[in-house]
């Protein structure tokens, strides 16, 4: 439940973890890895929002009613990104002529 | 109510943390949190549509997107994401000291976090001036050395839009949080009053989108330096 109290240490353990983590992030930019840079840039985002969700926003002990809320607008997001996607990147695969 | 009654018991009796509407505290609860996550979803919709359109065009102008990017300071962004997180951490403990009822702790923390959130506006304020200054704004002054100064034009409209939206919700929750300081000062709150922990939860969430944001403005092109 909401009720939950969370050590204070925790939330320094994830503070710091948090902290590590930007500083990986801007080390890892500085290093040519090729089309990968962002694919790691983004995998690193997202363990740190993950970490802010479970723990800052007390989602680990929310809940499940609270937790398909979010799973809900995380899969909205996902269909808005993937289609968007999905048109983008489906149009050259059809040139269409200009009698179309 | 006895002489030695705490503040937060007294604001017990003047008006109860439980609203009529509600069989028991844990049902409230509930309903506070849920109120603000619908509304966090709706907010990942808002800032969805940016990220969206951003990464469509940074799909089609792949080099004038790390042209550009390489032209923010990264030091700037790297410091102002460090205070953003440290702010996080602020909020957390207000929520904690909320809970447990101690209300000096719950001031400071409160404070600390408007001190780093204002640090963190000021940094941006900054970047903007060093942005205007180089002609680096979208509009008819916007200049850039090379031959896709029109793209590199559309990543700025990106990262005035986005940064621009980002820090008017920063705004918002200072002015959030100043409220919520003047009545945790004025009279306290209740530990079972879930205020400061929805305001909590919105403030984290800014933070989630300014994890987003600094990678894909700052860091995108500085591999092809």
């Amino acid at each position: 439940m909401s009720d939950h109290i969370v050590p204070i240490r925790t939330y320094f353990v994830i503070f710091m973890t948090l902290l590590i983590f930007t500083l990986i992030t801007v080390g890892v930019a500085l290093v040519d890895l090729g089309r990968f840079n962002v694919v790691v840039a983004l995998a690193i985002a997202g363990i740190k929002a993950t970490l802010v969700v479970l723990f800052f926003m007390h989602v680990r002990w929310s809940s499940p009613l609270t937790k398909i809320f979010i799973a809900a607008s995380l899969f909205w997001l996902a269909i808005l990104l993937g289609f968007t996607a999905a048109d983008y990147i489906s149009r050259a695969w059809t040139p269409l002529g200009l009698s179309w | 109510m006895s002489d030695t009654a705490t503040v937060p018991a007294l604001q017990e009796h003047v008006h109860g943390p439980l609203k009529h509407q509600f069989d028991d505290i844990a049902q409230q609860h509930e309903a506070d949190t849920l109120g603000m996550w619908l509304f966090l979803a709706t907010e990942v919709m808002f800032f969805g549509g940016m990220f969206t359109g951003y990464s469509i065009y940074r799909s089609q102008y792949h080099e004038a997107f790390a042209a550009a990017s390489n032209h923010l300071d990264l030091l700037m962004g790297t410091i102002n994401t460090g205070v953003l997180i440290g702010s996080s951490l602020t909020m957390a403990m207000a929520v904690h000291a909320a809970a447990l009822g101690r209300r000096r702790a719950l001031i400071i923390c409160l404070i600390a976090t408007m001190v780093l959130g204002c640090g963190f506006l000021g940094i941006k304020a900054y970047e903007y001036h060093h942005k205007f200054v180089e002609n680096l704004v979208p509009g008819p002054n916007f200049h850039f050395e090379g031959n896709s100064a029109r793209e590199t034009e559309v990543f700025y409209s990106f990262y005035f839009a986005m940064t621009g939206l980002h820090a008017i919700h920063m705004i918002i929750g200072v002015g959030i949080l100043a409220v919520l300081t003047f009545y945790a000062w004025w009279r306290g709150f209740h530990p079972q009053n879930k205020h400061i922990e929805i305001t909590g939860l919105y403030w984290h969430f800014v933070d989630i989108v300014w994890i987003f944001l600094f990678p894909l403005l700052y860091l995108v092109g500085h591999h092809e330096k």
